[in-house]
């Protein structure tokens, strides 16, 4: 998608593809023929620039037809580059400005919590978002609210626009500044499908719960794992047929 | 333009040590050669626009000329309270710089898109708002920049516009340029809107329709002189921008049109006031929310 479109993020993507694929395909109660069912689970991708990765899981899931998946970034598309909650079924929150998808989030753990709902919430942050002071707003009122319903990933992949997270604001703590304000944390290999879903099956307490879900920047691709160019890049001919026949070995 | 924008920067950096450039984390592969040659000038404050802006006004409040950088929501809109007290209340002298008008950001969707900047930028008492179209004209509002009192919103297309003005045409902050000459119509322009209204001029000249291009890269202060004048002549005033069609340009210009008592002809366009749900490129997109040229 992002080599037909000439778009960027490719990086992004490959960050969180495990995590996607855990949450839809383990983890989560969602009925792609019925998007909006009341009690779902919801799934709010608030670093939006990782869209392309997120369209590609909901049609996996059965969400809408994969070729649409042939109209991302393009003129007369269907798929914006940052998400668009009116593109196509399955997407929960347009995002893409950085810093509200939690917001949003316990605002939606709030309305289950007063409904007796049982939909679970998950919110897929970056590091680099972290720097983003809202959302450590949203993360005290959830802790002060006892919001167990809710669950934050941080997909730290230790890169972020102008360089490395620890080189821009230094957030090697960030376990203990969840921890601090009140959250339960889980640490956990982010590309591990195992240790994603046992994490994710941890019994809740009366705690939002954070997994910090430690990942490398265009994993699975020799050349542009841990590079801050594949943030910006996207893969020519050569370069797509190199990545794809790297990952479909890895299967 | 931002190439433009930051090399006209840095060379009053090297003259100026009170310039001071703020990006909270955005500008990679453009900001990277300020920071090489002023390292001590130069603050990469994160992903966190709000506090990048309070940053900026306490480095002006300190007596520095403070930019700060990023694309144009996250620059005006994520901050804007910050931008009010802070810089605008306050008076200070931070020079807010967004990249992306309107649809340049095209397929990325709606969040980067910036169609509402103009309007709650102008809403703002001290801040003055100026939307080059061509480069001559970024270089020239930078320049300015550097001698002005008071808050600035200066709102950036993308990159490699070409110049419209030749080289010793002079502008200055709050003067709008006569672009072409014309007495059939007179078409108001800003930002990168400039170079699609010289194509409509061109293309109304060939059926002989002689249009005034007037480019209006400062919308506050807007120039009422001028505008004042093309009403005294009597003239159907058209407004372009690639912003809603509420609050920009055409509003500035709708203002001054109604107050003065005369009856001439008078439309703008712009955008539609909706957001984008569209996916294409800028010039897909300008289609497809009517950004088209009106038959005369």
């Amino acid at each position: 998608m992002t080599h037909y479109s000439k778009s960027s993020h490719v990086g992004t993507c490959l960050s969180i593809v495990e995590i996607l694929y855990v949450l839809y395909f383990k983890i989560m109660k969602v009925d792609p023929e019925n998007p909006l069912k009341p009690d779902r689970d919801k799934f709010i991708l608030s670093k939006g620039h990782g869209s392309a990765a997120l369209y590609s899981t909901l049609a996996e899931r059965g969400f809408f037809s994969k070729e649409i998946l042939n109209r991302y970034y393009i003129d007369d598309g269907i798929l914006p580059g940052h998400l668009d909650m009116k593109a196509v079924p399955g997407i929960e929150l347009s995002t893409g400005s950085l810093g509200h998808g939690l917001s949003v989030g316990v605002g939606m753990s709030i309305a289950n919590m007063l409904d007796n709902n049982p939909g679970n919430i998950y919110v897929l942050l970056g590091d680099g978002e972290c720097n983003e002071g809202s959302v450590w707003e949203a993360a005290m009122l959830a802790s002060h609210n006892k919001l167990n319903n809710i669950t934050a990933i941080i997909d730290c992949n230790k890169l972020q626009g102008f360089g490395n997270t620890k080189d821009i604001i230094n957030q090697e703590n960030l376990a203990e500044r969840w921890k601090s304000f009140g959250w339960d944390v889980l640490e956990v290999d982010g590309h591990s499908i195992f240790d994603l879903e046992s994490c994710f099956n941890q019994p809740a307490t009366m705690n939002p719960k954070v997994i910090i879900a430690h990942t490398v920047k265009g994993k699975g691709v020799s050349f542009m794992e841990d590079k801050l160019e594949w943030h910006y890049k996207s893969p020519n001919t050569q370069e797509l047929e190199k990545a794809l026949k790297e990952l479909s070995r890895a299967l | 333009m931002r190439t433009t924008f930051l090399d006209t920067l840095m060379q009053q950096a090297r003259i100026d040590d009170r310039i001071y450039l703020i990006t909270p984390d955005l500008g990679f592969s453009v900001l990277e050669k300020f920071r090489d040659e002023f390292p001590k000038r130069f603050l990469n404050a994160g992903i966190a626009e709000q506090n990048a802006v309070g940053v900026a006004s306490g480095l002006a409040l300190s007596g520095k000329i403070v930019y700060v950088y990023s694309i144009v929501p996250f620059v005006t809109m994520r901050c804007f309270e910050q931008i009010r007290i802070d810089v605008a209340y306050m008076n200070t002298n931070v020079r807010l710089v967004g990249v992306g008008a309107g649809l340049s950001y095209g397929p990325q969707g709606a969040t980067h898109h910036a169609i509402e900047d103009i309007a709650i930028m102008r809403a703002l008492p001290n801040m003055t708002v100026c939307a080059p179209g061509d480069p001559l004209e970024v270089r020239e509002l930078t320049n300015a920049s550097f001698y002005h009192q008071g808050p600035m919103y200066i709102r950036l297309g993308k990159n490699n516009e070409p110049q419209i003005h030749s080289p010793g045409t002079k502008i200055s902050l709050g003067k709008a340029i006569e672009v072409t000459k014309g007495d059939d119509l007179v078409l108001i322009t800003t930002s990168n809107t400039l170079e699609l209204g010289l194509k409509w001029v061109k293309e109304w000249d060939e059926q002989n329709v002689k249009v005034r291009l007037i480019s209006m890269p400062t919308v506050k202060p807007i120039d009422v002189e001028m505008i004042n004048k093309i009403i005294e002549e009597g003239l159907p005033i058209l407004t372009l921008e690639e912003h809603n069609i509420v609050g920009g340009l055409g509003s500035a210009v709708a203002e001054i049109v109604a107050e003065s008592e005369k009856k001439i002809k008078f439309k703008r366009i712009g955008l539609p006031d909706v957001y984008s749900h569209y996916v294409g490129s800028q010039d897909f997109l300008r289609e497809k929310l009517g950004l088209v040229r009106p038959s005369i």
